[in-house]
C-alpha cells in the first residue's frame, strides 16, 4: 500500500478536512476544525440530506449491532470509526450486554487520539490506528489482538467507510481477508453510499466536497456491494435503504430521504 | 380516546391525574414530532419522545407552581442539548411548542389568569434558551478542547514518531557503510555521512566543492552529462562506476548511485548520492586481469591479450582496417635452454622481452608472448608494409647484441614471419598460422631474418601443418613403417646391424622423413605411442635377423632412436624389458640412441631409467654427439657404450687431403671414447674417401649413403648376404 518504512511516521495535516470530523460536524458535533465545517457546509449545500444519512447510518449501525447482541456475538470490530461522538458501538453493545468488548480502527491521527480520550478507563474497549487498505495490520494490531479472541464470533462493522476505497484498492480482497480472519457466527455489517440523490449535480457536487478530502467518496449499487458479502449469508432484507433494514418504528418523510442515499446490508458468516 | 385539547377537557369519566398525563403525553408528541426532525440523536423516535416526558414535566411544574420560578426550565433546555437537539433550527421548533401548546395542554393552575400563564410560558421559554445556549456553549466549548487536545495530541504523537524516524534515519546515514552525500539542485553538497568524509579524506575535502566539479581524468568522458541531464529532471536517476580525486591527491573509485529527491508536488528538491568504495576491488580486478592477460615471466600481454587484440583489429565491425603481424620464434633457444637449464633460459627471455618492447615505438603496437619461445607483435593499421619490415628489422636488430648472461655471451636470433593486409575474411587463427607457417620459411631459410607471408608460401608450407590434424590415428591407420640403414664394421666392411629409421606413408604427401614429423608427435605426445611401436618392429627384425644367421660372432644389432620425452616416460624401462622378453631378444643387440641435449642438464634421477636400461644389457648410443654443449666430462659418469658422431665432423674429409682440423678433433674424440670403454660410430658417410680416413683415424663403426640408404629389412639382408659373399 506504501511505499515508506514503517518507522516513517504518519504526517498530520489540519489544514485540510478529515472525513471523520466533517462528518461529526453533520451530527451536529463541535469536533471539528473551520476547515472541516468549510467542507461540510460546501457538501450541505449541494447536498441538504446529509446529515440525516449520517444520523441513518448511525440507526442502522445501533440496529445491527443489537442484531449482533441478540445473537449471541459480544465482540466488534468497528473499522472507521471516526471521532466518538454518542450512540458509539461500544455505547449500544455494552447497554445491551455488559463486558462486551469493542475494536475501534481508525486512520485519522486525530479521530485515533480523541477516541483514546474518550474511551480512556474503559477496559472493554479500545482504538487502533490502521487503515482499511492494510487488514493485516487490522488483525495483527496488538490492540486488536488484545481484546478480541478470533475463535469466538465477532461482529464486524464497516459502517460508511468502504465506499472511500476505490475499486483499484480491491475492497472485496480486504473485506475477504478480514473474513477469514473471523470464527463461523461472525456478522458482517456494511453500509455505503450509493446513487440515490435529488439531481445527478447533487451528487457530483456532493462527490467532489470528498474529493477534497484525502479519501475520496465512491458511489455503489446493491449489486456492486454484493461481492463484498462473498462468504457471508446476507439476512433479511438485503442490502436495502439505510432506513429500510429492520425498522423499529414506522418510516417517515425523512427517513425517505435519508434512505435514497445510504444502503446497508449485514451477511451472516457460516 | 380523543386527540384534541377538547377532549382533556371534557372526559367526565377519568381522573384529573390521569388527565394531566394524557394532555402531557400529547403535548410530548407535539414537541417530539417537531424536533426529532432537526435533532443528530441516535435514538429512535419512542426513545426520544420517552427522553421528553420528564422535561415537558418540569415546564409545567414550573408554570403551574404556586409560586412562579422560571429557572428549573433552563436544565429543560440542557438535557435536549444533551439529547443531540443542537442544530440551529432546533431552539425556534423547541420553543415554539411550548409556545403554542404548553398552556394549552399543561395548563396552570385555575386561580393563575390567562395573561399570568402567557407570561409565565414567555419566562420559560426564556429560561429554556438560556439553557439550552449555556449547554450548547458548554457543550461547543468542551468539545472544542477535546478535539484541539486530541489534534495537538496526535500532532505531538506524530512529532515523537517524526523525530524517532528522524534518529533513526541520522542512525542509519551516520553508520552506513556506503557513503551517501545529499547535494541541492545547484550542486551545493548539503549533507555527507561519515562514511562518504572517510572515502574522500575529509568533509570539508567534500563541502568545499560543487558536485559538477568533481571531475577525474580516468573518468569516461561519456558519463560527464549526466548530472546535467538529472538536474534539468532528464532522468530520475544513473548509475555508474566515477573515478574521485581523494584529498590526498590518490584516486577513489566509487560505484555510484545517484537519484533525484523529489517533494510532494514532484518537483526535484534534491540529489541523494549512494557511494561505494570500489578502489581496492577494482585494483584487485585489474591486477587479476593483468595477471589473466599477461606473462608472469617477461610481463609481456600474454596470448590471451594478443588474441583478444588481434580479434577486436578483425573485426569487419570495428575501427581497424589493416593489420601487420611479426610472428618472432628465437633461433636456437631450445638449445641455450636445454644445455644452459630453465634458469638461463628464462633470464633470456625476460632479456629479449625487454628488447622486444623496446622495438615498439607507438601505441597500435602491441607484442606478446604466446608460447615458450615465440613472440609476436601486432600493428594496428599500419601505415604500410614497409613499416611492418620495419619493425621486423628492428626486432632482429634488437636480438643482434648478445645477451650476456652469466658471464657468457649468447646468441640469439629470430626467425620472423611477417603477415600485413586489410581486415576481412580472414580470423585471427588462419592469421597466425600464416605468421607461423612463414616464420618457418624463414627459419628453413637459415634463421635470423623476416619472410613475409605469400599464398603460394603458405599452401607449400601448409601442407606440412595438415599433417598434424592426420598424425593422431595414423598409428592406428597403420600409416607408420620402419626402414633400416646398416652399419658398417669400418675395419672389415662387415654389417653389424641397423639404424631402425620410421616412415610415415602418408596418404596424400607421400613418404615422410622422421625430421618432418618427429617433433610433431612430440608436441603432441604422440612420440610415446609412436616410439614404442617403433621399438617393437625393430625388436623383432633384429630376432628375425638373430634366426637367420644363427651361430655369427656378431649377431646384427639393431639401433633404434629414443625421443628425450620417451626418455622421461615412465613406462619406459618395463616396457623396454616387455619388448626383449616377448622378442626374446638378448639385450646386447639392442642400442638406443639417445641425443646429447636430452642428457646434458640431466640430473641423477632423470638418468635413473636409463642406467636401469644400460643394466639390462642394453647399450645406449649418444647421439649427434658434438652439435650441441659437449661436456666431455659427463662421458664418464653417463651410463653410455657408444658415441655417434655428427655427420658436421665428416663433412670436411668427404676429399683428399682432408680437413686437418676435423681430423684432429675426431682423432681427439676417438681416442677419448677409446680411453672410456666407448666405441665410435660415424654417421653421415657418403664417400670412400670419408670411410677410409674414418677407419685410419680408428672410428669402429660407419653409417651413410656410401654404404648404404635407409631401406627395407630386406635390403640389409641381401647386403649382408653380399658382404659375406
Amino acid at each position: 500500500m506504501t511505499e515508506r518504512p514503517s518507522w516513517a511516521p504518519q504526517g498530520i495535516d489540519l489544514t485540510v478536512p478529515s472525513v471523520s470530523r466533517v462528518y461529526d460536524y453533520f451530527l451536529g458535533g463541535s469536533h471539528n476544525f473551520e476547515v472541516d465545517r468549510e467542507a461540510a457546509r460546501v457538501a450541505l449545500k449541494a447536498f441538504p440530506g446529509i446529515p440525516k444519512i449520517g444520523q441513518a447510518n448511525r440507526a442502522v449501525m445501533r440496529r445491527a449491532v443489537q442484531f449482533a447482541v441478540d445473537r449471541g456475538v459480544r465482540q466488534f470490530l468497528d473499522i472507521g470509526s471516526g471521532i466518538p461522538t454518542f450512540g458509539n458501538v461500544h455505547e449500544v453493545a455494552q447497554a445491551a450486554a455488559p463486558g462486551a468488548r469493542v475494536v475501534y480502527v481508525d486512520n485519522d491521527p486525530v479521530a485515533v487520539a480523541h477516541s483514546k480520550a474518550v474511551l480512556d478507563g474503559n477496559p472493554d474497549a479500545t482504538i487502533a490506528a490502521a487503515d482499511l487498505r492494510d487488514p493485516l495490520s487490522i488483525l495483527e494490531h496488538p490492540e486488536t489482538r488484545r481484546l478480541l479472541d478470533f475463535d469466538e464470533p465477532i461482529a464486524l462493522m464497516l459502517v460508511a467507510v468502504v465506499h472511500f476505497l476505490p475499486d483499484a484498492d480491491r475492497p472485496a480482497e480486504i473485506i475477504a481477508t478480514l473474513r477469514d480472519a473471523l470464527a463461523p457466527g461472525s456478522i458482517m455489517t456494511i453500509t455505503h453510499a450509493t446513487l440515490g440523490g435529488p439531481t445527478p449535480e447533487g451528487q457530483r457536487a456532493a462527490q467532489e466536497v470528498y474529493q477534497r478530502t484525502a479519501t475520496p467518496l465512491l458511489m455503489r449499487t446493491p449489486e456492486e456491494l454484493e461481492p463484498f458479502f462473498a462468504g457471508f449469508e446476507v439476512v433479511e432484507p438485503g442490502i436495502v435503504p439505510l432506513s429500510y433494514w429492520r425498522p423499529e418504528a414506522p418510516l417517515t418523510e425523512d427517513d425517505d430521504t435519508a434512505a435514497l442515499h445510504g444502503l446497508a446490508g449485514v451477511g451472516l458468516k457460516a | 380516546m380523543n386527540t384534541g385539547p377538547a377532549g382533556a377537557w371534557g372526559g367526565a369519566g377519568h381522573r384529573p391525574e390521569q388527565d394531566e398525563q394524557l394532555n402531557l403525553r400529547r403535548f410530548v408528541t407535539i414537541w417530539c414530532r417537531a424536533i426529532y426532525s432537526v435533532t443528530a440523536t441516535s435514538m429512535t423516535r419512542g426513545e426520544f419522545e420517552a427522553h421528553l416526558i420528564p422535561q415537558a414535566r418540569i415546564l409545567h411544574e414550573a408554570l403551574r407552581a404556586e409560586r412562579f420560578d422560571p429557572r428549573p426550565a433552563a436544565a429543560v433546555g440542557a438535557a435536549l442539548v444533551d439529547a443531540h437537539c443542537t442544530d440551529p433550527e432546533a431552539l425556534p421548533s423547541i420553543l415554539g411548542v411550548i409556545d403554542a401548546y404548553l398552556v394549552l395542554y399543561c395548563p396552570p393552575d385555575p386561580d393563575v389568569s390567562a395573561d399570568e400563564a402567557r407570561i409565565r410560558c414567555s419566562r420559560l421559554q426564556h429560561a429554556v434558551a438560556v439553557g439550552f445556549s449555556q449547554a450548547l456553549r458548554e457543550r461547543t466549548l468542551v468539545e472544542q478542547e477535546s478535539i484541539s487536545r486530541a489534534a495537538l495530541g496526535a500532532q505531538a504523537e506524530a512529532e515523537r514518531a517524526l523525530a524517532a524516524s528522524e534518529a533513526k534515519f541520522r542512525a542509519v546515514f551516520e553508520g552506513a557503510a556506503v557513503g551517501i552525500g545529499i547535494a541541492d539542485m545547484d550542486g551545493n553538497v548539503t549533507e555527507i555521512n561519515q562514511a562518504a568524509a572517510r572515502m574522500f579524506g575529509g568533509e570539508a575535502h567534500i563541502r568545499r566543492r560543487n558536485v559538477r566539479d568533481w571531475v577525474h581524468p580516468e573518468n569516461d568522458p561519456g558519463t560527464r552529462g549526466l548530472n546535467g541531464e538529472l538536474v534539468r529532471g532528464e532522468r530520475d536517476g544513473y548509475h555508474i562506476e566515477k573515478a574521485y580525486a581523494r584529498a590526498d591527491g590518490s584516486v577513489l573509485w566509487a560505484n555510484l548511485q545517484v537519484s533525484l529527491l523529489r517533494d510532494a508536488a514532484g518537483d526535484p528538491q534534491y540529489q541523494l548520492a549512494l557511494l561505494e568504495d570500489i578502489t581496492e576491488r577494482r585494483g584487485l580486478l585489474q591486477r587479476l586481469r593483468h595477471q589473466a592477460t599477461h606473462d608472469a615471466l617477461t610481463g609481456l600481454p600474454n596470448r590471451a591479450l594478443f588474441f583478444e587484440r588481434l580479434d577486436q583489429a578483425l573485426d569487419p565491425e570495428g575501427p581497424t582496417t589493416r593489420i601487420g603481424l611479426c610472428y618472432l620464434d628465437l633461433d636456437g633457444f631450445k638449445t641455450v635452454n636445454d644445455s644452459l637449464g630453465h634458469a638461463v633460459g628464462d633470464r633470456l627471455l625476460v632479456d629479449v622481452a625487454e628488447r622486444l618492447q623496446d622495438c615498439i615505438t607507438s601505441p597500435d603496437q602491441l607484442v606478446a608472448r604466446i608460447g615458450g619461445d615465440e613472440f609476436v607483435a601486432l600493428y594496428t593499421d599500419p601505415p604500410g608494409l614497409t613499416a611492418v619490415t620495419d619493425l621486423a628489422t628492428r626486432i632482429l636488430e634488437a636480438l643482434a647484441a648478445p645477451v650476456t648472461l652469466e658471464e657468457r655471451d649468447l646468441r640469439v636470433h629470430g626467425s620472423i614471419g611477417i603477415v600485413h593486409g586489410p581486415v576481412g575474411s580472414r580470423g585471427a587463427a588462419d592469421v597466425l598460422r600464416s605468421a607461423d607457417i612463414t616464420m618457418y620459411r624463414a627459419k628453413e631459410l637459415g634463421g635470423n631474418r623476416y619472410e613475409v607471408a605469400d599464398p603460394d608460401a603458405d599452401a607449400r608450407a601448409i601442407t606440412r601443418h595438415g599433417l598434424t590434424n592426420r598424425l593422431p590415428g595414423a598409428l592406428e591407420r597403420g600409416e607408420f613403417f620402419v626402414e633400416y640403414q646398416p652399419l658398417i664394421g669400418l675395419e672389415n666392411g662387415a654389417v653389424l646391424g641397423a639404424e631402425a629409421l620410421v616412415r610415415w606413408g602418408h596418404p596424400v604427401h607421400g613418404v615422410l622423413g622422421p625430421d618432418q614429423f618427429i617433433p610433431l608427435a612430440e608436441s603432441t605426445g604422440q612420440i610415446v605411442p609412436l616410439g614404442r611401436w617403433v621399438l617393437e618392429q625393430a625388436a623383432r627384425q633384429a630376432r628375425d635377423w638373430h634366426r637367420e644367421h644363427p651361430g655369427a660372432d656378431h649377431p646384427p644389432r639393431v639401433n633404434v632412436n629414443l625421443s628425450p620425452i620417451q626418455l622421461h616416460h615412465r613406462d619406459l624401462v618395463s616396457e623396454i624389458a616387455a619388448v626383449l622378453d616377448e622378442t626374446g631378444l638378448p639385450p646386447g643387440a639392442l642400442c638406443l640412441e639417445v641425443t646429447e641435449s636430452a642428457l646434458i642438464g640431466a640430473d641423477e634421477d632423470a638418468l635413473k631409467p636409463l642406467r636401469r636400461i644400460a643394466d639390462l644389457g642394453v647399450a645406449i648410443a649418444l647421439d649427434d654427439f658434438g652439435t650441441g654443449y659437449s661436456n666431455l666430462s659427463s662421458l664418464r659418469w653417463l651410463p653410455l657404450s657408444v658415441l655417434k658422431l655428427d655427420r658436421a665432423f665428416t663433412r670436411g674429409m668427404r676429399r683428399h687431403p682432408a680437413d686437418p682440423v676435423d681430423m684432429k678433433i675426431v682423432e681427439g674424440i676417438v681416442s677419448l671414447a677409446h680411453s672410456l670403454d666407448l666405441t665410435v660410430t660415424v654417421e653421415g658417410v657418403e664417400t670412400r674417401a670419408q670411410a677410409e680416413h674414418l677407419r685410419a683415424l680408428g672410428c669402429d663403426h660407419g653409417q651413410g649413403w656410401y654404404y648404404a640408404r635407409p631401406g627395407p629389412p630386406e635390403a640389409l639382408h641381401r647386403l649382408s648376404l653380399a658382404d659375406a659373399g
